[in-house]
């Protein structure tokens, strides 16, 4: 089961990405882009849900609807392609986004610092992570820029 | 030179914890190759054609003799006893073994280096000027702003994954020798009308595959807004460089598909929002990097020093002759600049031995304020030397063989360390520099041919920057032999050209020849006081061509 460190813990995932048509869940679904845009799916009562996107898909789309969004997802298809990052700091900065971002994807330890300062919060992960990955957010206690975090 | 200061040492130290853990994981299989190749590339190591290549960084080329004497332990310890300065100002070991590299990264760390970002899909080592602070042509230092640049660039959280390796160049002189147009980035330090420091920022440029010339993408720009500035231009660049194709996916393919316009208005749309953004410099932190790039403490010569020298370059052919290729005019009156030239024939261009790092500190601490700087033609400039120690200085260069007298011409090629070492390469470099430095020997004849830069490059990926010599020759395979193409009439400054291709590869044993035909082109079609680059400029390539393959054929 993939792993997610979230608030400084690991725990087992329970974000369900959904296809075009699957029915949404009362949480903890996450929607295509597409589909959001298509029918705005907000899960009732407050409870979480997000949309996916990939490093290669325009923001600009998604602008008019940030607020409505608890979570956005960042899908890293492969953790080479570094896209990703960016589209944190756009999200952050220029659409000025304040829920969850969410690195989700081909991403591994050794990225899990950068990632966070980049402005993701949480960090969907594969099933072979374990309580050890969370040593590598520490990896640095200083910095020489600013970021997102 | 920049001293490290708590964040700089601590920082050092966590990269080689982590580097430890990494490569620690790596071995117990915990890491894939896949995932460990980001990793240890963006330390510096490569696994080269017959063992470990490690690739040291000197930020814009500047060592103290301390680290000097610090690179020649390692180079003993952990490698074969020599090592080998690049085109980018580095320093490259050959042999090292990959579970000694966390050590290797720990004693380079108690001298304030390290490995951070020489290779890899990052920003890399920001090079310079070789003659910064000290050039009569200088318009402003741009050391501190390289070492700003440097802080900024190391460890950027949003840009360890760009499409492709970054370089950035920064020239302060009238002059450029730091071929700036040939970056990924340049920033040339201007001074506007009303005498305020300025940058134009060129992107685009680069050499590789397809060689580029930068184009400007911002003129005039303030000095407090340069990180903000390039934070945007390479937030552009990391979100819509081509991914899908290594060989399409260095920034200036990017430039060249949108056309330069249309990316400079991204950038500056990028810019925008966070211009005033917490990178913005602040005065007073330029003005505390400006200060860790004082003058040395110049103590005048005597009133007749410039004068004995004369007296002894009169008297002393070789020595007048070192002199006048190897030493440098400097701002500072009664001082010059010299170049150890590490191009003595029969050793490959940039090679250095563990002894000879240590010598070479010795004669920075004796005569130049224990600094030295690395140059991108692969020879080590002691900056701050008083004339009336040239002479003993040029007999200590000349023990321990730095002081052959052939800097700028012909022989002071540029070399990438080609077939004998690198997996890239295509063919061999080193014996294709020794066989040129073998047949021009005769210095009155290289000295008439005054300053040409010759270039060799073992593959396409033109590490040896063969696109920018006057003349280039470039390794090439066809149906597994080695060949030599070659090209003339480039140029890595200001007047930026790139060298065209004379037409067919020659062999090996033909390149001397090949070259030897080419000078005596330049030489029987020259105006008084002309160079080998305006003679190509004005009789274009065609004489040159006509002449080598009527000789061949």
């Amino acid at each position: 089961m993939p792993k997610l460190i979230s608030q400084q813990q690991l725990i087992d995932s329970p974000w369900v990405v959904l296809d075009a048509e699957q029915p949404a869940p009362t949480s903890h679904y996450l929607l295509p882009l597409e589909r959001w845009l298509a029918n705005r799916e907000v899960a009732a009562d407050g409870a979480p849900f997000g949309v996916v996107i990939d490093g290669d898909q325009p923001l600009d789309a998604l602008a008019d609807s940030l607020a409505e969004l608890p979570l956005i997802a960042i899908n890293f298809p492969k953790f080479t392609d570094g896209r990703g990052f960016s589209t944190a700091r756009l999200l952050r900065g220029r659409h000025g986004y304040r829920g969850e971002l969410c690195a989700r994807g081909d991403i591994f330890r050794d990225q899990l610092q950068f990632l966070s300062r980049c402005g993701f919060d949480s960090f969907e992960l594969p099933d072979s992570a374990d309580a050890s990955w969370l040593e590598s957010l520490g990896d640095f206690t200083q910095s020489y820029q600013a970021a997102a975090r | 030179m920049y001293q490290y200061n708590p964040r700089d040492h601590q920082m050092v130290s966590e990269r080689v914890k982590q580097f430890r853990g990494q490569t620690e994981r790596y071995l117990a299989g915990q890491l894939s190759d896949e995932q460990f190749l980001p990793l240890r590339l963006q330390n510096g190591l490569y696994i080269q054609r017959l063992a470990p290549m490690l690739r040291i960084a000197i930020p814009y080329g500047l060592l103290s003799s301390r680290q000097l004497r610090k690179l020649a332990e390692v180079t003993r310890t952990y490698d074969k006893g020599y090592a080998h300065f690049t085109t980018r100002q580095n320093l490259q070991l050959n042999w090292p073994q990959l579970e000694h590299v966390p050590e290797i990264l720990a004693e380079l760390a108690s001298v304030e280096m390290h490995a951070v970002q020489t290779s890899g899909n990052c920003i890399r080592n920001v090079t310079s000027d070789q003659f910064a602070g000290v050039a009569p042509d200088e318009i402003e230092d741009p050391r501190p702003w390289c070492e700003l640049l440097r802080q900024w660039s190391t460890l950027h959280p949003e840009f360890a994954y760009l499409p492709r390796k970054f370089k950035i160049a920064v020239n302060g002189s009238q002059a450029d020798r730091a071929a700036f147009l040939f970056h990924d980035v340049g920033v040339e330090l201007v001074r506007n009308a009303a005498g305020q420091t300025r940058f134009n920022i060129y992107a685009g440029g680069g050499l590789g595959r397809t060689p580029v010339i930068g184009e400007l993408v911002r003129s005039d720009l303030e000095p407090k807004h340069l990180l903000t500035y390039l934070d945007a231009l390479l937030r552009v660049y990391n979100s819509h460089g081509n991914r899908a194709n290594k060989y399409k996916a260095r920034i200036k393919i990017l430039v060249k598909a949108w056309g330069v316009e249309r990316f400079a208005k991204a950038v500056e749309d990028e810019w925008l929002i966070d211009k005033d953004g917490a990178n913005t410099l602040a005065d007073d932190a330029i003005e505390a990097m400006k200060q860790h790039f004082t003058l040395p403490v110049y103590q005048p010569p005597s009133a007749d020093a410039e004068q004995q020298l004369q007296q002894l370059a009169d008297g002393e052919l070789a020595f007048s002759r070192w002199l006048s290729r190897n030493s440098h005019g400097h701002k500072q009156p009664g001082y010059r600049a010299v170049t150890l030239s590490l191009k003595p024939t029969g050793v490959a261009p940039g090679d250095v031995t563990d002894r000879q790092l240590e010598t070479i500190a010795q004669l920075a601490d004796d005569y130049s304020f224990g600094e030295v700087r690395a140059t991108h033609n692969q020879n080590v400039v002691l900056a701050d030397v008083r004339v009336d120690q040239l002479h003993a200085l040029w007999q200590a260069a000349k023990a321990a063989g730095f002081a052959t007298p052939t800097v700028g011409t012909l022989t002071d090629m540029i070399c990438c360390p080609g077939g004998d070492f690198c997996s890239l390469a295509n063919a061999k470099s080193i014996p294709v520099a020794e066989s040129l430095q073998r047949r021009f020997d005769d210095i009155d004849y290289l000295y008439d041919l005054g300053d040409l830069e010759l270039n060799i490059s073992g593959c396409m990926n033109a590490c040896g920057h063969h696109h920018v010599g006057q003349i280039g020759i470039l390794g090439v395979d066809k149906k597994g032999e080695e060949w030599y193409q070659i090209q003339i009439g480039g140029s890595p400054g200001k007047d930026a050209a790139l060298a065209k291709v004379l037409g067919p590869a020659f062999s090996r044993d033909q390149v001397a020849d090949t070259v030897a035909t080419l000078l005596t082109v330049y030489t029987t079609l020259r105006h008084d006081g002309e160079s080998f680059l305006e003679t190509y400029r004005r009789v274009g390539l065609d004489p040159f061509k006509e002449s080598v393959y009527a000789k061949v054929n």
